[in-house]
């Protein structure tokens, strides 16, 4: 092939860029957000999680108390704290980054970030406290 | 405060070298002196060879990015006296092909940057006649702060996801965009959806953020990216739900 009229002379001695396999540890910020991505597994498990205890209950007394017996087993116990764990540093960090994608005009003016991240933390304490009003107290 | 620093600058000679190599060089270090000035006092004074992209000296014209110990920076705002005692590795951008030296191809970034049509597009022009495109200062600071980047490439290079996947648009094209869909002059957003909303497009960003934390001019690409994810969504489900032409 000729030399292309879109390509520069100098294509051909270019260096080209590399990227270690490992570049997540190279930075604190890097790795944050490795521990986010993963921790979507820990999301996905949860819903699982969810749906074998609707399940459960679907399927009567006998298969609830035995899914509650399976969940009180030491390696599920571990994998739900560790999952616990996940999520709230998900929430967290999920929150730290809504008041970049969400910009909330009132009129003209816009509504300061710290605002919009408090109404975040607000929408979750409201929705613990109404699963912990089905839970404890209906 | 020391009187000298070293710099281990990064050197590829193409036609002589396969790969980069580093050279050393001491230079002053006074208190006022920027990265930038240890370099332009080694090519004055020491190895005339070196390469390397400035013009402003003063974080406008966003030609003097580097990697400054494994940071992307302007090296024109980077004091050397920050890194005493030093040494101070200085590298090209990373995630781009080198030419030579310190110098990279930013011909990836251009080419896609002119696909996302960052200029105003009108449906009509209004003649000469009818007057300027008329703005409140509300309507300004919607897409001000977008309108800042200086195409440096720093968010290019501290974006792990254009360093794997060489298709995605990335932070500055993306942040471009923005800067003229939100422009109330501006009636092109609808020509730029197509790219914008492309895997290589805003989805292709994980959110990784060091965009924004790199940028010197603080135009926040990853917001802007995240924005424009909010928007793309909302204007799916309107168009799943709302009639053709009622949108």
């Amino acid at each position: 092939m000729s030399q292309s009229q879109e390509q520069p002379e100098y294509q051909h001695r270019v260096l080209p860029p590399h990227i270690s396999t490992f570049w997540w540890l190279e930075k604190g910020s890097y790795f944050a957000f490795i521990l986010r991505e993963l921790s979507c597994v820990f999301v996905a498990w949860f819903v699982v999680y969810l749906l074998l205890l609707v399940r459960a209950v679907g399927q009567g007394d006998a298969a609830y108390q035995q899914f509650l017996a399976w969940s009180a087993t030491p390696l599920i116990l571990l994998v739900n704290i560790v999952s616990l764990l996940s999520l709230v540093f998900h929430a967290v960090t999920f929150f730290a980054a809504a008041p970049q994608a969400m910009v909330v005009k009132v009129g003209p003016n816009k509504v300061p970030g710290s605002l919009v991240l408090a109404g975040h933390y607000a929408g979750w304490v409201a929705a613990s406290a109404v699963v912990c009003w089905l839970l404890l107290g209906a | 405060m020391a009187d000298q620093i070293k710099l281990q600058v990064a050197r590829y000679r193409p036609g002589q070298e396969s790969e980069a190599t580093f050279d050393d060089y001491d230079v002053p270090c006074p208190k006022e002196w920027v990265v930038l000035d240890g370099l332009n006092h080694v090519k004055d004074r020491i190895d005339g060879t070196l390469s390397y992209r400035w013009s402003c000296r003063m974080g406008v014209c966003g030609s003097c990015g580097m990697m400054v110990n494994g940071e992307p920076k302007l090296t024109c705002a980077t004091f050397l006296a920050d890194y005493a005692p030093g040494p101070v590795r200085i590298e090209p951008l990373r995630n781009f092909p080198v030419i030579r030296d310190l110098i990279v191809d930013i011909g990836d970034f251009m080419r896609k940057l002119a696909t996302v049509k960052p200029w105003i597009v009108r449906e009509e022009e209004k003649p000469l006649s009818a007057g300027e495109y008329r703005q409140t200062p509300e309507q300004l600071d919607d897409y001000k702060q977008y309108s800042m980047c200086i195409n440096c490439m720093l968010c290019y290079s501290a974006c792990p996801v254009y360093g794997l996947d060489p298709n995605f648009i990335g932070p500055a094209a993306i942040a471009l965009a923005q800067r003229y869909n939100l422009d109330s002059r501006d009636e092109g957003s609808a020509e730029r959806v197509a790219v914008l909303s492309e895997h290589a497009g805003i989805w292709g960003c994980t959110f990784v953020g060091e965009c924004t934390k790199v940028c010197p001019k603080n135009v926040d690409p990853a917001g802007a990216i995240q924005r424009y994810k909010l928007t793309a969504a909302v204007e799916t489900v309107k168009a799943f739900f709302m009639p053709r032409g009622a949108q």
